[in-house]
């Protein structure tokens, strides 16, 4: 247990040095927002309708960008085979990775989330939801994610690959996420919604480690 | 430094009929051999024999073609996964440190993810005149001083079983001579040595030949 | 444990299927076009109706080639079974045509039904869009790893994926449908489906599933071929 643990605070320090995490999530996801009202205009009667969507687009593509790294350095440097050699199995380290990639840019996200959705004029008392759901949201996008990252090492353009890889996957999280946060906006229960997104989320998080596992296995044969 | 940790202990590690194919290409065929407590065997070839191949096999990173790679234990043949998770650390070409991590970080995570306790750590880097360097990131040293940070990680650890690929080349005469002397330590103490090498090793090995098997 | 696990019992096994699938899958199509071109008028959407014809079989045979294209990653990341990864890539690029082309007859017919080339409102067509893009996602992936067992495999794993997260998909966008209630708009089954537009519809998809078994199985033993090829140059290369 000790060697994940060490596992784990190196993953945090390495995606929280040099900016590489939550700094360029949560910038990249308010660039994103902001670029929002340019195109489409600044009136509230467009932007409240689709707060809730947009930010849960904005959150998706920002999950996306610093998973290319994630094992690719590792494979690069040989440190991907020295964790196959550990104690640990190749299943366990990816789940500490992706454990890591969710508290270095899921969790940040999550709180940069209502500041975005605010900005586009939802309802402040929704906030603590829209930030909840973000966290749940962003558990699924770091396993589908590693997942992704996983499948891609090896490959030229590894970072086109992941996204092209991993949006499709992206859909339920993206589809209850949103829906939690429109379901309260619009008066109904948010509770059938952010169910359906903790269960994705938990399925995400029980299976990709078994295919993450075989994904590093086959890069490194 | 006799190698603790008797349910894991690597006795012999026994390759039989081993063949290994890159891409279409076939490296070599047929190839069998045995290492056991306290001996050292060299891999010797031209590039691209496949001699780093070889090693990664051993240690389970790559699937042969045919062929098996056994560890047996002092009570006999031992599960190979838990051979290679208990007993076996590598050093390749590439040592696995994160340029901009420090030293000491990179040197603790990596000997520690192999089992080595804090002490271990501290007693290796000196060991290997580290000391002074632990507070550097990795991108400032040089290629001995990272090969010197993965020899004592190598020795903090102390896995039975080292699998070694071209372990000197970046070191200096005195290195070398330090290196050796790691290694017969290792040795007395019970461990295997199995490496590839264009220069032979500093230690008392047996030649393994690999190579074309057109 | 698999009979035509051997490439070279599949290549004997599938020698003298090859022509007569394709011939069944001739016939079977022209009878369908005719079927299809006879059938009356919809008294509702008029000629247009004829469009189903095209865009039902081929929407419902591109899940179908996933499913395949599924099992045979299965087979190959399970079983490390030589023809499957022939198999995936063979069900690949025809199923993703066939994809493609539901959502291009799905456009054509959406402009009279609704008026517009595309709507998220009907959630089959939403499913069936990210059907397309997990074919594409698979496409990339195989095409981008230069080791061709190292492309095979993680395909494979990402096969696998799909196939768990299709229903997943498809039920998340029932979901979404539901909750932004928009009208329901196309209407394949239901009860204003005749006897006189189920024989060409069922004729059309019989013959789809005979022609993608015919460009199938030719895909699988071109692979196979090409692979020889390969294997027969490489050791040329090394005997010079």
């Amino acid at each position: 247990m000790s060697a994940l643990l060490l596992l784990y605070r190196r993953e945090v320090s390495l995606l929280w040095a040099g900016g590489g995490g939550p700094l360029l999530a949560c910038g990249f996801a308010l660039a994103v927002t902001a670029a929002l009202p340019l195109a489409i205009g600044s009136e509230p009667v467009r932007l409240v309708p689709v707060a809730a969507g947009t930010t849960w687009i904005v959150l998706a593509l920002a999950s996306l960008l610093s998973l290319e790294r994630l094992f690719e350095r590792d494979h690069e440097d040989g440190a991907l085979d020295l964790l196959a050699l550990g104690p640990p199995t190749l299943e366990a380290v990816f789940a500490v990775k992706t454990a890591a990639q969710w508290t270095a840019v899921g969790l940040p996200l999550s709180l940069a989330a209502p500041v975005a959705a605010l900005s586009l004029g939802l309802d402040p008392a929704l906030a603590p939801l829209t930030a909840g759901a973000a966290a749940l949201a962003g558990l699924a996008f770091a396993a589908v994610g590693a997942l992704a990252a996983a499948l891609s090492l090896g490959s030229k353009r590894g970072g086109l690959l992941v996204a092209v890889i991993a949006l499709p996957l992206y859909a339920p999280p993206v589809i209850f996420g949103a829906g939690t946060v429109t379901a309260a906006q619009e008066g109904t229960s948010p509770g059938p919604a952010l169910a359906l997104l903790a269960a994705y989320a938990l399925f995400a998080c029980a299976l990709t480690p078994f295919a993450g596992g075989a994904a590093i296995r086959n890069a490194q044969g | 430094m006799d190698i603790e940790n008797g349910s894991q202990m690597i006795a012999a590690l026994h390759v039989s009929d081993l063949s290994i194919s890159r891409g279409e290409r076939r490296l070599f065929a047929g190839l069998s051999f045995a290492v056991k407590a306290g001996e050292a065997a060299q891999l010797t070839g031209a590039n691209g024999a496949g001699k780093t191949s070889l090693l990664r096999a051993v240690a389970g990173l790559l699937r042969p073609d045919a062929g098996e790679v056994r560890f047996d234990g002092a009570g006999g043949p031992l599960d190979a996964g838990t051979a290679r998770s208990g007993g076996v650390q590598m050093l390749a070409h590439q040592e696995g440190f994160r340029p901009g991590r420090t030293a000491r970080a990179e040197l603790t995570f990596q000997a520690r993810w192999f089992g080595a306790s804090a002490e271990a750590v501290t007693a290796a880097a000196k060991r290997l005149d580290l000391v002074p360097l632990l507070d550097l990131e990795v991108r400032v040293l040089s290629a001995g001083q990272r090969r010197r940070l993965a020899l004592a990680s190598l020795v903090a650890a102390n896995r039975p079983l080292w699998l070694l690929d071209e372990p000197l080349a970046p070191l200096d005469a005195r290195r070398r001579a330090q290196a050796a002397e790691i290694m017969a330590e290792h040795l007395n103490g019970g461990g295997l040595i199995l490496a590839a090498v264009h220069d032979p090793l500093p230690v008392a090995a047996r030649d393994i030949v690999v190579g074309a098997a057109a | 444990m698999f009979g035509l696990a051997n490439p070279e019992r599949f290549m004997r096994f599938s020698a003298p299927l090859v022509g007569p699938l394709w011939i069944a899958a001739g016939l079977l199509l022209a009878a369908g076009s005719w079927l299809s071109l006879t059938a009356p008028p919809d008294y509702q959407q008029g000629d247009s109706v004829r469009i189903m014809f095209v865009h039902v079989p081929a929407a419902s045979m591109g899940l179908m080639a996933y499913a395949a294209l599924g099992v045979s990653c299965l087979f190959s990341l399970v079983w490390r079974h030589p023809l499957a990864d022939a198999a995936a890539r063979a069900a690949a690029v025809p199923g993703a045509a066939l994809t493609g082309l539901a959502l291009i007859t799905g456009a054509i017919w959406g402009k009279p039904m609704w008026g517009v080339w595309w709507t998220w409102g009907d959630a089959r067509l939403v499913s069936v869009l990210v059907l397309f893009l997990f074919y594409l996602a698979w496409l990339a992936l195989r095409a981008a790893i230069e080791d061709e067992s190292k492309a095979a495999r993680a395909a494979a794993v990402l096969g696998l994926v799909g196939l768990i997260n299709l229903p997943i998909v498809k039920f998340s966008v029932d979901w979404w449908n539901t909750l932004h209630q928009p009208a329901s708009l196309l209407r394949a089954d239901g009860p204003s489906m005749t006897a006189a537009y189920l024989t060409p519809l069922l004729t059309m998809m019989a013959a789809y599933a005979v022609l993608f078994a015919a460009v199938w199985i030719t895909g699988v033993r071109t692979e196979v071929m090409g692979r020889r090829l390969r294997t027969l140059r490489a050791r040329r290369a090394m005997e010079a």
